[in-house]
């Protein structure tokens, strides 16, 4: 339960974030929500990648489906992702998801105790 | 807190935003990129995108609407011309922004703050050039004229409106993917982009450094052979037969010239990194009501220019209670450039003349503080150039002005071979003109008086206007500032070390080549030379003669000709140059001495049917074989000119053929045989079939597989994604429909003034500039298929027409 919580509130803040801060304002949000609902580094990793990635993914998949893929195609090529529009989608909501995913991690180690 | 494992893992972090945000090499910033809010998602533009706003801005003195139609075209509707500009300034920074900063920053020697080292040499000629040294001075001159002035604020203020109300996410792509941002406009930038188009036309129309190579290894003759002043079969834009005024001045060879110019066969080591295309050239023609089905004129225009992602040209239509214009305009500078009104239509091909010459420089000492002239030490202005770098250390070039212009060339730069020469450059472009103000009158003339006044302060590059209007005149003048040359004055570098090489003055304005409502009932101009041999001034330029003749021919035997006519004729394929080559090639190929590959490619050839049309086969071998047999003529003689001599003509070799199968040329002067018009005929063939075989064994033997037309996006190799290739267009650079690899007709307009005014038009491109936009590229398709756009010239009382599909409040 904390863990589906956790990875909500990270995907609720990263939206936010998105519209007010740079792009990195994702790694303060993470950090924030695995300091307030604590997990044990792994889950929070896995909570903050997972929260940011269903977000980014998520976007760009809903983005590019208005777009007919128009862009997608191309930016494929320029990355070079042999054109493929969805690993393109995949690799955008990755990127995002491996920083929420250590910022959250870096979160739940500022709220454990060393004895834990 | 767990201080160590935080630590650790708050370094990941910090180090993988870091990385992320950072640009490595060619690599944008990924996170920064990627992320869906910021980066390259935000401009994948919904299909579905609606334009419809309502925009408050200080400066407007009035209220305004722009009507955005299905194809994207604007219509702006302003109560005055400051409001009117603003508008248009705004509107090319919200769909073109990107390229007008590119191409100033480039113009002005910028271009490697954006691309880096490799740049650098890019820049150096630009600013040794003199390009924003030319622009200071057109800013100086539209500076003097308050009117000018304010139209010019009125679209800067416009651009940076835009500029102003951007958000980040909103950046056009390539910031994003190059990783900076765009610099506010200034009405200078205005100016340099019209000294970019100055230098696409005006720069790269003269040979004079290969040619003084050329001179100092060939004989006089031979020069006067392989590089002719006027072609035998040039079909000139004046008619032929038009009396000429007696010269209203006649410059005078210098005593010294036999010795000093003609006679100094130095050569020189400095060659043009970035010469314009040859190939920027243009069709225009114009046909009187006599001629036409509706009686009244018709008018086309085909500017050839390269072809990019975005197209160099924007769509639109201006209008205000006193004026109201249709046609392409230049994102980067106020007016419409080339298209009609309600009473009168324009467009312009390029004239190809040499406006661009090269003096000799003595400097006292390696401080180019001094240099000798007329028997004195002169002081030279030293400017010293800032070029800074993306990713290096700013580079600093010292560039010494003298009377004749900048010194372009000098120890300090050319290129990669060794320095020998201080050149200073000479250039038209340098001298305080205002251009855009022709445009602004073009823009609203009424008739033939008007468009006669509009294009007098036109000085460079030098264009020819034709003109149509609704009560029935047509007509074309080649304008522009023209130097009054002395025989050959120019053609080489020229003395610098004292006044008499200087040039002696102008051609007078009214004695540019031009005529009105000739009895034919058509002109035309085609990059060819403006008039035949009776025309009292030296001329020399890099002219196309075989578009002019193909032009010419057709519109003398047309009659009762519609605008479907002028569009068959703007997509013609017919190879004029061909139709002669053909007897030269058959009349002297050994038929029997060739292998069975050989025969196929000239069977081939022998049932050409002359076009260059996409599929044809017949047009690659042509052109393999005809390309083979220029290097067999001429590679053995021109090869001992270094660095470079000027490559002949095709038109040339054409002819001095015909005129004599032997010419000495044939001969290959590195075999101890002498080779007949036989032997390098069947040689050409022979090699080109090598080639053609293995083109053909990868498929490419069709003409447009061969050539592979693409329209780049504008940072071409880098990004080819965005680019549009492999598309199914003929043609070549000397065929009416003028389309190689990469260049060729970059608008096609057609328009019948009659009432109410009957137009077409497309362009290889689309409205937006943004690779995510539908409309990024969607004309591209019409414009293959050889199809037309009909032109909307919007009404006052079509303020509710279906046509509009979303309206831009302005107040």
């Amino acid at each position: 339960m904390k863990f589906i919580t956790a990875l909500l509130l990270t995907a609720v803040l990263a939206f936010i974030s998105g519209l007010y801060l740079p792009w990195w304002g994702i790694a303060i949000t993470s950090l924030l929500v695995a300091v307030i609902i604590h997990q044990k580094a792994g889950r929070a990793f896995l909570s903050g990648l997972l929260g940011v990635l269903i977000v980014w993914a998520g976007l760009a998949f809903w983005i590019d489906m208005k777009n007919n893929g128009i862009l997608s195609k191309k930016i494929a090529q320029v990355l070079p992702l042999g054109g493929n529009s969805l690993l393109l989608i995949f690799v955008t909501g990755l990127i995002g998801g491996l920083v929420a995913g250590f910022a959250a991690m870096s979160g739940s180690f500022l709220r454990s105790s060393p004895k834990n | 807190m767990r201080i160590v494992p935080f630590a650790a893992s708050l370094v990941v972090t910090a180090g993988l935003v870091f990385a992320l945000n950072k640009q490595w090499g060619a690599i944008p910033p990924m996170g920064k990129f990627l992320s869906p809010q910021h980066g390259f998602w935000q401009n994948a533009e919904p299909v579905s995108q609606g334009f419809n706003a309502n925009l408050h801005f200080p400066e407007l003195k009035g209220k305004a609407e722009v009507y955005l139609d299905e194809r994207l075209v604007p219509h702006i509707f302003a109560e005055n011309d400051e409001d009117l500009y603003f508008i248009q300034g705004y509107l090319h920074a919200k769909f073109r922004l990107f390229q007008m900063d590119l191409q100033t920053k480039a113009a002005a020697g910028r271009a490697s703050e954006i691309a880096g080292k490799k740049a650098i040499n890019f820049d150096r000629e630009q600013r040794r050039l003199g390009m924003v040294y030319a622009a200071e001075n057109t800013m100086k001159e539209v500076d003097k004229d308050p009117a000018t002035k304010a139209l010019f604020d009125a679209y800067t203020n416009g651009v940076n409106a835009y500029i102003g109300s951007m958000k980040e996410s909103q950046l056009p792509l390539e910031y994003k993917l190059l990783n900076f941002k765009p610099e506010k406009w200034s009405n200078i930038r205005t100016a340099l982009l019209l000294k970019m188009m100055a230098k696409m036309l005006s720069s790269g129309t003269e040979s004079d450094l290969a040619n003084t190579n050329a001179k100092s290894v060939l004989m006089p003759d031979e020069l006067k052979l392989i590089y002719p002043a006027v072609h035998d079969s040039l079909l000139p834009i004046i008619p032929k037969g038009t009396v000429f005024d007696k010269p209203g001045i006649v410059p005078v060879q210098p005593a010294t010239a036999d010795s000093l110019y003609f006679g100094n066969t130095k050569p020189v080591a400095a060659v043009e990194n970035s010469k314009p295309d040859i190939n920027n050239g243009s069709n225009n023609w114009v046909v009187a009501g006599s001629k036409t089905q509706s009686g009244a004129p018709i008018l086309c225009n085909d500017p050839h220019l390269e072809l990019s992602l975005p197209s160099i040209w924007y769509e639109m239509q201006l209008r205000t209670p006193t004026s109201n214009t249709y046609g392409v305009s230049l994102p980067g500078s106020p007016f419409i450039i080339i298209g009609f009104n309600d009473s009168i239509a324009w467009g312009v091909t390029n004239s190809q003349r040499d406006v661009k010459d090269y003096y000799d420089i003595k400097f006292k000492d390696k401080t180019k503080t001094e240099y000798w002239f007329n028997g004195q030490w002169v002081k030279t202005k030293l400017k010293v150039e800032e070029i800074k770098v993306k990713g290096g250390a700013t580079v600093y070039d010292t560039v010494a002005y003298t009377i004749f212009g900048p010194v372009i060339f000098d120890e300090s730069f050319s290129n990669a071979n060794a320095a020998n020469r201080n050149l200073a450059v000479r250039w038209v472009a340098h001298d305080p003109s205002n251009e855009a103000l022709t445009f602004y009158h073009l823009n609203r003339s009424k008739n033939y008086d008007d468009y006669e006044q509009a294009i007098k302060p036109f000085e460079c590059p030098g264009q020819n206007f034709v003109f149509a209007s609704k009560s029935g005149d047509i007509a074309i003048w080649q304008q522009g500032k023209f130097p009054a040359r002395w025989n050959r004055q120019g053609l080489y570098v020229m003395p610098g070390e004292d006044s008499s090489y200087m040039w002696q003055g102008f051609i007078p304005q009214a004695e540019n080549p031009h005529s009105k409502n000739p009895e034919r009932g058509y002109l035309q101009s085609a990059n060819q030379r403006a008039v035949d041999s009776t025309y009292p001034y030296f001329i020399p330029g890099t002219n196309i003669t075989p578009r002019g003749i193909t032009i010419d021919r057709l519109l003398a035997s047309m009659n009762g000709i519609t605008p479907a006519d002028m569009m068959s004729l703007q997509n013609n394929y017919f190879n004029t140059l061909a139709e002669d080559a053909k007897e030269i090639l058959l009349g002297y190929v050994k038929e029997t001495e060739l292998s069975a590959t050989e025969k196929k490619y000239l069977d081939i050839f022998k049932t050409w049917d002359l076009l260059a049309s996409p599929d044809s086969k017949g047009q690659t071998v042509y052109q393999a074989w005809w390309d083979s047999l220029e290097v067999e003529v001429w590679k053995d003689e021109l090869s001992r000119i270094k660095p470079e001599a000027p490559w002949p003509q095709k038109q040339t070799l054409l002819e001095c053929l015909k005129r004599d199968s032997a010419m000495k040329f044939i001969d290959n002067i590195n075999t101890p045989k002498i080779e007949t018009l036989y032997d390098v005929v069947t040689a050409a063939l022979r090699k080109a079939s090598v080639y053609l075989a293995t083109e053909e064994a990868a498929g490419k033997l069709e003409w447009s597989k061969f050539k592979n037309p693409t329209v780049y996006h504008l940072l071409k190799d880098a990004l080819p994604a965005f680019a549009r290739t492999g598309l199914h267009v003929g043609g070549n650079g000397d065929i009416v429909n003028a389309v190689t690899h990469s260049h060729g007709p970059s608008w096609r307009m057609i328009v019948q003034l009659t009432s109410p005014t009957e137009a077409y038009g497309v362009y290889p491109g689309g409205q937006s500039g943004n690779p995510g936009s539908k409309y990024y590229d969607d004309y591209i398709d019409k414009w293959v298929e050889g199809k037309y756009y009909k032109l909307w010239f919007m009404r006052d009382g079509d303020r509710t027409d279906k046509n509009i599909k979303w309206t831009m409040k302005f107040n």
